[in-house]
C-alpha cells in the first residue's frame, strides 16, 4: 500500500531523528510541571464511593439505639463464621436486641453477605478500610467498635435502595 | 615560603573539591529520584526530612549496612579493585577543571583550580581511558555470565565514543591553540562560545558524554531488562556505592568538561558592562559555572527519562558510521573558519 511509510520514504530529518527527540523532551517537560497524581497518605486520604464495600458496621438510630433485632441471619449467612449475636428481650417496639454483637475483623471477608441478608438495613459495608490492631484481642470487634450513627452511613443506604 | 604557602592553598582546594563532589554525587542522586518523578507525574522521595533532602544520606546508611557478598568464582582482588579505580578516575579528572578566575586571597594570586597544568584536556582523555578499564575488571572479574557481557559491551562502547570525543575536542583546541583549560576558557570570549561556533561539534561531543558515562539512551550494559544489572551485578554493600556514585560523579565531570570546552567555563557575557566590583563579580561566574554545570545535569536527567534505550549493534552503528565522521567533519569546519575566516 502506498500510504505505509517504508525506511526509505524517511525524510531527512526524519533519519537523524533529532526532531523527534526535541518533541519528546517537550512532551517530557510539560508532564515535569504538570499536575502530580500522587496521594499523600496518611496526610490525604482516599474516600471511596458509595458502592465501596469497606468494614461492616451496625447502623445506629438518631436516638442512639441500634436497628439491629438480633434475627441471627447475618451471623447464619457469613461464610468466613465471622459474626457472633446474641439476643435479648427489650421493652421498645422491636421487641428484640443484640444483647452480644461480635465481628471478628480477622475472619471477615468484607463480602458484604450480612449486609444483603439483614432484613432491617441494620447491618451496612461501610467506606472504612484502615484497620489496625496490635494483637488477636483487639481483633474482636464488638458492639462498641461497631455501632454508627446513620447520617455516616448515607452514601452506601442510597446506593443500596438504587442498585440493590 | 612560597611553596609552602603555595601547597597549602592547593591542600585547601582539594578538601574544598572533594567536599562539594561528594555533596554534589549524593544529592544529584537525590535530584535524578525528584524529577524522574516529577516527569512520570509523582513525586519523588518527599519523606525524609524537608521535601526529601536528607534522603541520600538514608541511602547510604542503607548501602553501608547490607552484607558484602562475592562469588566464590570471583577474582577477589581485582573484584575489590575495580569500584575503587571506578571512584579515584571520577574524583582525579576534577583536578584540571577550573571553576573560576584567578582570586586575590590576603594578597596571594589563586587560580581556582587544584592543578592549572599545561596539558590539562590531555590528561582528562587519559583519564576517561583509563576508566574503562573500572568496568572491564568489574565484568570480568566477577565470574557471571551477565557481568561479562555488560563489561565487554560497555568497554566497546566506551573506547568506540572517545574516538568522536577525541575528534570534537581537537576541533575545540584548533580554536584556542592550547590544551591548558584556563586558556580554552579564555578564548571564547563574549558570546563566541565554541557551542556556537561548532555546534556539531558540540552535538557530537554531549552525545559521546552520554555514552561515555554508560547513561541512558547509551546504558545497555547495566540496564536491568537486558543483563540484570551488567557489570555490576555481582556487586552489594559499598562496592555497589562505590560504582553507583562513580556514575554521578562521571556525569559531573561530563558536565564540567562540556561547560569548559563549549560553553564558556565561568565566563559571563555582559558582566563587565554591569561595573560591579571585583569580588561580586568573581562570585558570579563561580556561580555561574555551576549553573551551567547544573543545567547540562538536568539535561542529563531529562534526557534520560525521555529517549528509550539504543540496543548494542544501534549504538556501535552511531558510534563508528555516524559520530565519527560528524567529528571529522566539525574539524574540517573549524580549519575553515580559521583559515577563510581568520578566527
Amino acid at each position: 500500500m502506498a500510504q505505509k511509510k517504508r525506511l526509505k520514504d524517511l525524510t531527512f530529518w526524519d533519519k537523524i531523528y533529532i526532531p523527534a527527540i526535541l518533541k519528546g523532551l517537550a512532551l517530557t517537560f510539560k508532564n515535569l510541571l504538570g499536575p502530580k497524581f500522587t496521594l499523600k497518605y496518611p496526610e490525604e486520604k482516599y474516600i471511596p464511593s458509595g458502592s465501596y464495600r469497606g468494614r461492616p458496621v451496625l447502623v445506629e438510630e438518631k436516638n442512639g439505639v441500634e436497628r439491629c433485632v438480633a434475627c441471627g441471619l447475618c451471623s447464619r449467612v457469613c461464610p468466613a463464621l465471622a459474626i457472633e449475636v446474641q439476643a435479648a428481650e427489650t421493652e421498645s417496639e422491636k421487641e428484640r436486641y443484640p444483647e452480644k454483637f461480635e465481628i471478628n475483623m480477622l475472619r471477615c471477608i468484607f463480602c458484604g453477605f450480612c449486609e444483603e441478608v439483614c432484613p432491617e438495613e441494620a447491618i451496612v459495608m461501610s467506606k472504612d478500610y484502615e484497620m489496625a490492631f496490635s494483637n488477636r484481642e483487639d481483633g474482636i470487634y464488638g458492639k462498641d467498635k461497631l455501632l454508627v450513627p446513620v447520617d455516616q452511613l448515607k452514601d452506601r443506604i442510597e446506593f443500596l435502595r438504587r442498585y440493590k | 615560603m612560597t611553596i609552602l604557602i603555595s601547597i597549602l592553598f592547593t591542600l585547601g582546594k582539594i578538601v574544598v573539591l572533594l567536599t562539594l563532589i561528594l555533596l554534589t554525587v549524593s544529592y544529584l542522586v537525590y535530584f535524578e529520584r525528584r524529577i524522574s518523578g516529577w516527569i512520570q507525574n509523582r513525586f519523588g522521595p518527599n519523606r525524609v526530612g524537608w521535601e526529601g533532602v536528607l534522603q541520600p544520606f538514608a541511602d547510604v546508611l542503607k548501602l553501608l549496612m547490607k552484607e558484602d557478598i562475592v562469588p566464590d568464582n570471583a577474582n577477589k582482588k581485582i573484584h575489590a579493585l575495580a569500584p575503587m579505580i571506578a571512584l579515584f578516575i571520577a574524583f582525579s579528572t576534577y583536578a584540571v577543571l577550573p571553576f573560576g578566575p584567578t582570586v586575590e586571597i590576603f594578597g596571594y594570586k589563586v587560580a581556582l583550580v587544584v592543578a592549572d597544568v599545561n596539558i590539562g584536556i590531555l590528561y582528562v582523555i587519559a583519564l576517561t581511558s583509563i576508566g574503562v578499564y573500572a568496568i572491564t575488571f568489574a565484568g570480568w572479574s566477577s565470574g557471571s555470565k551477565y557481568s561479562l557481557l555488560g563489561g565487554i559491551r560497555s568497554s566497546a562502547q566506551m573506547i568506540s565514543y572517545e574516538i568522536s570525543m577525541g575528534f570534537s575536542i581537537g576541533g575545540v583546541l584548533l580554536l584556542s591553540q592550547s590544551l591548558r583549560p584556563t586558556e580554552i576558557i579564555l578564548a571564547q570570549s563574549g558570546w563566541m562560545w565554541n557551542a556556537f561556533i561548532q555546534p556539531i561539534g558540540f552535538i557530537t561531543f554531549l552525545i559521546s558524554a552520554f555514552a561515555e558515562t554508560n547513561r541512558l539512551p547509551f546504558d545497555l550494559p547495566e540496564a536491568e531488562p537486558e543483563l540484570v544489572g551488567g557489570f555490576h551485578t555481582e556487586y552489594s554493600s559499598m562496592k555497589f556505592a562505590g560504582f553507583f556514585l562513580a556514575e554521578y560523579a562521571n556525569m559531573i565531570i561530563a558536565s564540567a568538561l562540556i561547560v569548559t570546552l563549549y560553553l564558556g567555563g565561568w565566563q559571563l557575557p555582559l558582566i563587565n558592562a554591569l561595573g560591579l566590583p571585583s569580588g561580586v563579580i568573581i562570585a558570579l561566574q563561580i556561580l555561574g559555572f555551576l549553573f551551567k554545570m547544573g543545567l547540562l545535569l538536568f539535561f542529563f536527567i531529562w534526557v534520560r527519562w525521555t529517549v528509550p534505550r539504543f540496543r548494542y549493534d544501534q549504538l556501535m552503528n552511531l558510534g563508528w558510521k555516524v559520530m565519527f565522521p560528524l567529528s571529522l567533519i566539525n574539524l574540517i569546519w573549524v580549519a575553515l573558519l580559521i583559515m577563510v575566516f581568520n578566527f
